[in-house]
Formats: structure tokens, C-alpha cells, sequence
């Protein structure tokens, strides 16, 4: 299989678009982990503002809707001093519209410096990278069922901070693993910063063809799934999923994939349980385990900006384009 | 016109014939292979010389976006381009807009294929109104305004009532099915193999038993119909098993692979790069290989270009969302090549897969070089590299996974019913 | 001149002299000693000591208002500046360990006047040599130097202090 060509890095190896973790080696990712270290400890000064993209212009370009992860963009590119702009495009099925590619013509000669893009179709933010001016950047906020990569760093940010490191540490990934770009990103992350063991525990109607060569192992028992396993990861299982034939109710989804507190105890004492949010109480996860000592899911969100401003900082061109 | 050819390798897979020699052409007709007819005086020489002389290949698919999609192509830049790649006849498939479901839009086809010099395209009748799936064309009518086959071209019938009934209407007056096997709930908004590659990069995928199921559907059919069957292009290695299945049972089926099949796999596409992208799916290495076999066992009875040229802004998009389609027709011969390379097949086999073959299951006299026969034939230079770029090209689209790549293999002349429609020496 | 005969406890002796001049000359009252990473920061630390300075000392990372971020990158082990909760009326002794170009102090009073607005800020650097490039300077030296073309001089410590001359090409 042809490795993703890296569009993302320079020829000095230095990021200039952040696509997917896949194509990122460990200490490229361990850089990011470090530099949203320094802009976390920010967050708890009076003054939360660095000039470092001060003069800068950062379009959101959202084809897809989503409040969360604008706002967390918006205060990260706020707090680098930066200009932000967001942009919600509709896309319906019958009305085609602008062209992917003139809507980025389009705006990029309003002298941007950085697209921030989500997308409903996998590689939409690879294509837009490949098109847009030499010293402009792209960041994936979300394409398709590819990747959502700082989603993943901001995971991964968050088990740093709690377990220390990666290695010897056994993740589970359960849940709509198929359509979910956040769950391929975690895996790829997880796998390159060297985790022991990355597990997915989905039924099968909710796994990718092949899915093992992603590096995971697979479980369709949660039980069996959860044994030693220091990391729980849940994935939001959207309402859709039971009109297409993929799961039969919420109520039975929940028995066999749910995370209860009872099968939270399967897993080792000390385990965490994060959710990329937003939750579906009584769905994919108890209240009480959401709101447990075990859960990570607020600081999860509280970590996100810091990461998205490093992953913004670190994919800024230099000045005009020069080195 | 007296035309001669002289010094070739002569291979008509047909007759068994693949030795130096001369052929002999008086107006239409071939009039002399190997020896000279009494009294024959050329008009004119080609000195083929080092090079193959064979018959004019046939196309089972040919997508030349007139009428109606003249963004993308012409009639005319696309007959060139056939004629360029050593084509003699081509095949129309039925979605053209308006679809070929009336007379008139024959007529238009056969017309303007006759002003831009290449009378001999055939074209497809839809097998139901707009290929609706839903009601018969007037496929009577059609094939006495000169349809050679019916279709239903990439839209996959719904209804199986309905598709029985047109096997039945089809097989009444003789008329060969053209089937793409596609089920249409397992494969929608699918654009690429569910495999492994799909998973990884997210891509709404197809399985292939979407293709299996409706090559069964429709096989199971053909019995109870009588209607002749061909099965247009194989993309998966089951596909191949259950052909083999049908063809020891005695059933009258036939099936061809689209060339870009043999050659790429999903693991050959660079990453969300929208050459790569076509219906069927580029599958498995497995597939690949499978297809490779079928071809090679006599399974798989022709090979075609499934030329599919389109304009940039079809291609410039997210994967999912550009169109799909390669164009195709001038890397056929240089594919074939290449497979002669990997002795997949012998030259004289291979070649037959090109012309014989195809002009045979469509009923079609031609793909040989017979005393009597049509002189279309093609003239190439087996080892002559070249390289595809805008220079080299004649099709409108340059929709290609080999664009920028070398190829083995030119053609100096092209002749079609004894005219020479290309040369180049 | 030759490094080697510089004695680092003098220039330290000498600042600290000039420092307490200072603050009895304008009248700094309860001042706040800033160290920028991480040279100043040493030098800062045993000042803060021998001044006898009430106030928690403070210390300042100045990558992120750096005016070659763009060219250079981030850096990411960039530590957090500690600085106290108000800088509002207050008196700064903003403290650096070699002064060249101006464009770190430039920096790190952009960030200290985003923190707020100080009653007076007063510099002092226990080096100070040639190669000016913004109009800065500080109050109070251990000691002047001029270095030939390329040479650069670095504190290196904490422990110990030392002063180190850098040749054209050489990097720490």
C-alpha cells in the first residue's frame, strides 16, 4: 500500500499543513505534545494571549456543522493573536454550488494565511493542500471517515499528562470504529507514539473491512475486550446507525458496547475513560461513569485549545513563504 | 485504391497465421495474404518492416461524450484517437444524453461518425427507456437502425421482474445483453473496493459481491430467457470462478476486463489521486491476479479500453466526489505489451483478445485478415517507446493513472475499410 | 582583553553596586526582580538574594514574543513564565545576563506590558556589548565589552557560572 505522500512536511521536515497522523514519525508528534504543554500552562494566566500569529489570518472553513471544534479553533487562533474568520459552507446533495476548488480560490484572495477545514468527504483537506498558494496552511479539522487528527493529538495530550507515556499502555477503542475519522486517527497516533496494544471492540456491522491492518486488534466482546486495558476510549454512536441496519436498538447497543461501571471495573483499577464527545448518556456511556473519578472528558475538552495552538503555531509558514 | 503492405510480421489469430509476409488490399477488401492476388499493381507501399501487421482492434467500450457531453470530448478528437491507438470499430455505450433509446439518436450517431471519417461505430441501445429500468426501449427498432447490442451501461436494474422481461424481449429478436454487473444497494455511493486501502483512507466502499450477486442474478436468468449474454467488465477474482462455473455448464456467456484491471490494484493508487478512481473498483492484488488468470484460461474472452475521457474539473475534487473513468484507448496496445512481457499471454493471443475475440461475441465480421474480408488493420512497432503527454496524446481527456508514464508499442498506420484514418511514420 | 582574567563574581559584585544605587536614586519601592530564561534567570536569582527583595522573584520566557518566531519556528520546550499577578503601578527590575542586540529586552517588555502597565521598569545586564540594533540600553552593567566580528558571549551555568566566548561557527 502507497504510504500518504507527505504533503505535510517541508523540505526542512518542518510541518506546514497538518493533515492526518498517519505520514507523522513519533518525534514530530512528541514535539506537538510538548509545544501545547507550554500553551496549556497558559491558560491558567490572567493574560491568555500570545503575539505569535499576530497579523495572520485564519479562515474556519466548515462544510460540515460543528459548534465544539469551531469554538476551540476560534479561542485557539484567538489566543496566538491571530485574525479568525469562520465560515459555515452548506452543501446539500442537489445543489452543487461552488466548486470545492473556487471556494478556496475564492477566499485565498482575500490574502489568508491558514484554511482550518471540515469536510464531509474523506481527503477533501488533502486536496485543498495540494491546491492552495505555497505559503498558505491547511489544518484537517475533520474529513470524511479519513482522519480527525487534532482531535487525536488532544487525546493523546491527555493520556500523556495522566500516564506519563505510552509505552506499556494497553487502549481500547469502542464503538462505531467504520464511520468514526476520530478512532483511525487515535490508532495511527497511538501506534507511532508507541502505545503496547491498541484494541477496537465494535461489532462487526460497525468495523472496516480489513481493519486489523491498521494495527489493532479486534474484540466483539466487551468483557474479554476491557482485561488489562488502561485507556477507555468511547466513540458517540449517532442515531442513525440504527436505520440503516447497523445496530438493532440503543437499549441493546448499550448491553453488549455501553460502558457501564460494572464492565469499567473489567479493566485495570487505575483506568481512565475518555470520549471525543459530544456523549450520549445511557448510550454509549453510564452518567455515572461520564461523571466518574475515572473520566477524562472535561479536561479532554480544556486540553483542546492548547493543542489546536500548537498544531496551528507549529504549521505556520514563515514569513512570505522564504526560509 | 491498391494498397500493399510488405515486409510485416502477419499475425491473424484467426486464421492461425504469424509469419513474415505481405498483405494485399484492393478498395475495401483484403485480396491477398502472404502471396499476392494475379496482376495486383499497389497504388501505394507501406514498408512494415519490423513491425506487426494485425487486425484493426475492436472495442467493446467506447465513450466518445457525443451526443451531449461535449465538455468532456468529441466524436471527432476521440475517433482520432481510436484510429491513432489502431481501433477499427468501436462500441457506443447507451448513456449517452439523450440516452440511445430512440432511432433518431442512432441516426444522429451514425451520421456524425460518418463526418469525421470513422463510419464504423456501433452503437448500444438502452435496454429500457433512459435506462429507467422500468419500461423496454423499441429495441426492434434500434437494432434495424444498426444497434449492435443492448445495455444498461453503469445503471444497475432494480427491478429483476423487469430485467427478466427485457432478456426475454432482447433474446425475441436476437439482440446480445451487454450486462455491467452491479447491485446497486450493496455498491451505493460507494467509490472504491471495501478493503483494506478504503479503510484506511475512509472511503465509502464497494464490496465485491455487489458485483457477484448481479452477475448471478442475471446468469440464473439466462436460461430461463434464452438471451445471450455478455458480461461487461470483471473487476474480482469470484467474478472469474462463477464465468468458469457457467461456461463448463454450457451456458452461452462471454466477459471481458476493462485493461487498467489487469495492470492496477488498490495498491497501486496514490493516495485520494482521482486518476485512480473508476467503476468497478480498482481491487486486491487477489482480484488482479485472478483476473489475470481468467485471461489468461480463456474465462475472460476480450479485453476492452472502457474509454471514459473527461474534462479537468470532472477529476479536480475530493475522491469521492470526481467523476470516474480513465481514458484509455491509447494505452491499450502498450498495455497489452506489457502483458506479453509478463507472458500473460503470447502476442497472438493477446491480439486476439483485441479484435477476433470481441467482433466474434458480438456477431460482428471482423478481427481477421481473411482473402475477402473488410481491410481493417493495424500496423505497430512493438518496442518503440514513447512517453504520454499532450504532445503525444489525441484524446480531449488526459484522465489517466499513466499520464507522464513510458509505454512500449506505436502505431504507424491504422486502416478501416481500406482507408488509412492514421498514420504516422 | 582577555576572558580569562574576567572574573564573574566581580561583574556580579559591580551590578549588584549599581542596582542598589539605583533603586535608592529613583526610588524603587517593593520592586519585582524579572529574570529572562534562562541566563537572566540565574543572574536574577542570586541578585534577588544579595538586594534582599521582598517580592517573590519572577522569570520570563520570551519565545512566543520573539520578532524571529516566523523565521525560527517554535521552539517547543518552551517553559512558562512565572510572572505575579499584577504588574498594575508596580516597579520592575528587569534582569538579563548578556545585552547585544536589544531585541530580547524588546521582547520581554512587550510581554510584561500585556501583563499591564508598570509604575517603571529599570534594566540591568551583567554584560553589555557592542551591536545595538533597536534603541534600548540598560541601566546598570557589570561590565562593557567590544568583541570582534562573529564572536558572541554566553553566560553558561548555574552551577557553576562561567563566562564563555563563542567563535563565528561555534554553537552551545
Amino acid at each position: 500500500m502507497r504510504a500518504i505522500e507527505n504533503l505535510q512536511l517541508n523540505q526542512q521536515g518542518k510541518l506546514q499543513h497538518f493533515l492526518s497522523i498517519e505520514g507523522l514519525n513519533k518525534a514530530l508528534l512528541t514535539d506537538i505534545l510538548d509545544t501545547a504543554e507550554s500553551f496549556a500552562d497558559m491558560s491558567s494566566q490572567n493574560v491568555k494571549k500570545v503575539p505569535l500569529m499576530r497579523g495572520k489570518t485564519i479562515v474556519n472553513l466548515f462544510f460540515e456543522n460543528s459548534t465544539r471544534t469551531r469554538a476551540t479553533f476560534e479561542l485557539a487562533a484567538t489566543r496566538l493573536s491571530a485574525d479568525i474568520l469562520s465560515m459555515n459552507i452548506a452543501t446539500s446533495a442537489t445543489s452543487k454550488g461552488e466548486s470545492l476548488l473556487d471556494t478556496i480560490h475564492n477566499i485565498e484572495a482575500m490574502q489568508v494565511d491558514m484554511f482550518v477545514v471540515r469536510h464531509s468527504l474523506s481527503g477533501a483537506a488533502h486536496f485543498i493542500a495540494q491546491h492552495v498558494a505555497p505559503h498558505v496552511s491547511v489544518i484537517n479539522a475533520g474529513d470524511g471517515q479519513h482522519e480527525h487528527p487534532t482531535q487525536a493529538m488532544l487525546d493523546m495530550f491527555t493520556i500523556r499528562r495522566v500516564k506519563q507515556q505510552f509505552t506499556g499502555l494497553r487502549v481500547a477503542i469502542v464503538g462505531d470504529i467504520l464511520h468514526s475519522r476520530v478512532a483511525r486517527s487515535q490508532i495511527h497516533a497511538l501506534n507511532i507514539l508507541g502505545a503496547e496494544e491498541v484494541r477496537v471492540i465494535a461489532p462487526k456491522t460497525l468495523l472496516p473491512a480489513d481493519v486489523e491492518q491498521l494495527g489493532v486488534r479486534v474484540y466483539y466482546d466487551m468483557a474479554e475486550g476491557l482485561k488489562d486495558v488502561d485507556v477507555v476510549i468511547m466513540l458517540r454512536l449517532q442515531k442513525e446507525r440504527m436505520n440503516s441496519a447497523l445496530l438493532p436498538s440503543e437499549s441493546e447497543y448499550f448491553k453488549c458496547y455501553g460502558l457501564s461501571e460494572e464492565k469499567l471495573k473489567i479493566a485495570k483499577p487505575d483506568a481512565v475513560v475518555m470520549h471525543p464527545g459530544p456523549i450520549n448518556r445511557g448510550v454509549e456511556i453510564a452518567s455515572r461513569v461520564a461523571d466518574g473519578a475515572q473520566s477524562l472528558i472535561l479536561q479532554q475538552v480544556s486540553n483542546g485549545i492548547a493543542v489546536r495552538m500548537a498544531v496551528m503555531s507549529m504549521s505556520m509558514q514563515p514569513q512570505g513563504g522564504q526560509v | 485504391m491498391q494498397i500493399e503492405i510488405i515486409n510485416g510480421q502477419i499475425i491473424d489469430p484467426a486464421n492461425q497465421i504469424n509469419e513474415q509476409g505481405s498483405l494485399y488490399i484492393q478498395d475495401e477488401h483484403i485480396v491477398g495474404v502472404l502471396s499476392a492476388p494475379k496482376g495486383f499493381i499497389a497504388d501505394t507501399t507501406i514498408d512494415a518492416k519490423g513491425q506487426i501487421v494485425c487486425p484493426g482492434f475492436v472495442d467493446l467500450s467506447t465513450r466518445l461524450r457525443e451526443p451531449g457531453q461535449t465538455q468532456k470530448a468529441s466524436m471527432y478528437s476521440e475517433t482520432q484517437a481510436a484510429a491513432r491507438a489502431g481501433f477499427t470499430s468501436l462500441c457506443l455505450p447507451p448513456d449517452t444524453q439523450p440516452v440511445i433509446d430512440t432511432v433518431a439518436v442512432v441516426e444522429l450517431i451514425k451520421d456524425k461518425a460518418e463526418k469525421c471519417g470513422y463510419p464504423q461505430v456501433y452503437p448500444v441501445a438502452a435496454l429500457t427507456q433512459k435506462l429507467a429500468g422500468s419500461e423496454l426501449s423499441a429495441l426492434y427498432a434500434l437494432k434495424n437502425a444498426g444497434c449492435i447490442a443492448v445495455s444498461q451501461a453503469h445503471y444497475p436494474m432494480q427491478d429483476l421482474l423487469v430485467l427478466r422481461r427485457a432478456m426475454e424481449y432482447a433474446a425475441t429478436h436476437d439482440l446480445l445483453l451487454m450486462y455491467c454487473p452491479q447491485e446497486s444497494s450493496l455498491s451505493k455511493g460507494g467509490c472504491a473496493h471495501e478493503g483494506a486501502m478504503a479503510s484506511r483512507y475512509g472511503l465509502p466502499s464497494i464490496p465485491y459481491a455487489a458485483e457477484t450477486i448481479a452477475l448471478m442474478q442475471c446468469m440464473e436468468l439466462i436460461e430461463q430467457t434464452g438471451c445471450r449474454v455478455h458480461f461487461r467488465g470483471l473487476s474480482c477474482a469470484r467474478s472469474v470462478v462463477l464465468i468458469t462455473k457457467a461456461k463448463k455448464m454450457g451456458l452461452a456467456v462471454t466477459a471481458d476486463v476493462a485493461m487498467h484491471q489487469l495492470h492496477l490494484s488498490d495498491e497501486d493508487m496514490l493516495p485520494y489521486d482521482s486518476a485512480y478512481h473508476v467503476v468497478p473498483p480498482l481491487r486486491s492484488e487477489k482480484d488482479k491476479k485472478g483476473l489475470l488468470a481468467g485471461v489468461r484460461k480463456g474465462t475472460i474472452d476480450a479485453i476492452c479500453s472502457d474509454h471514459q475521457p473527461h474534462d479537468v474539473d470532472a477529476k479536480l475534487g475530493a475522491f469521492p466526489e470526481t467523476e470516474a473513468g480513465i481514458s484509455s484507448l491509447e494505452t491499450v496496445l502498450p498495455l497489452m505489451m506489457r502483458l506479453v512481457e509478463q507472458e500473460v499471454l503470447d502476442l497472438s493471443q493477446g491480439l486476439s483478445k483485441l479484435s477476433y475475440e470481441p467482433a466474434k461475441l458480438l456477431g460482428l465480421t471482423a478481427g481477421t485478415l481473411s482473402v475477402g474480408a473488410i481491410a481493417d488493420i493495424c500496423v505497430f512497432h512493438p518496442r518503440l517507446k514513447w512517453k504520454i503527454q499532450a504532445e503525444s496524446w489525441l484524446s480531449q481527456g488526459c484522465n489517466t493513472p499513466f499520464w507522464h508514464k513510458e509505454m512500449p508499442a506505436k502505431v504507424t498506420y491504422t486502416l478501416q475499410a481500406g482507408q488509412i484514418i492514421y498514420q504516422n511514420d | 582583553m582577555v576572558i580569562e582574567q574576567i572574573d564573574i563574581s566581580d561583574l556580579l559584585q559591580t551590578l549588584e553596586q549599581s542596582l542598589q544605587q539605583l533603586i535608592t536614586q529613583r526610588q524603587l519601592n517593593n520592586p519585582i526582580v524579572i529574570g529572562i530564561h534562562t541566563g537572566g534567570a540565574w543572574i536574577a536569582e542570586i541578585l534577588h538574594q544579595r538586594l534582599a527583595i521582598q517580592e517573590p522573584l519572577a522569570l520570563l520566557d520570551i519565545s512566543f514574543y520573539r520578532d524571529d518566531f516566523s523565521q525560527i519556528g517554535v521552539h517547543p520546550k518552551v517553559k512558562a513564565s512565572r510572572l505575579p499577578l499584577t504588574i498594575e503601578g508596580r516597579d520592575i527590575i528587569l534582569i538579563d545576563d548578556v545585552f547585544y542586540t536589544g531585541r530580547t529586552v524588546r521582547a520581554a517588555l512587550n510581554e510584561i506590558f500585556d501583563y499591564g502597565r508598570p509604575k517603571q521598569v529599570v534594566l540591568g545586564a551583567l554584560i553589555e556589548r557592542d551591536g545595538r540594533e533597536v534603541p534600548l540600553r540598560p541601566d546598570c552593567i557589570g561590565m562593557a565589552m567590544t568583541l570582534p566580528q562573529g564572536q558572541r558571549v554566553k553566560i553558561t551555568g548555574p552551577e557553576p557560572l562561567e563566562l564563555d566566548i563563542q567563535n563565528p561557527g561555534e554553537r552551545s
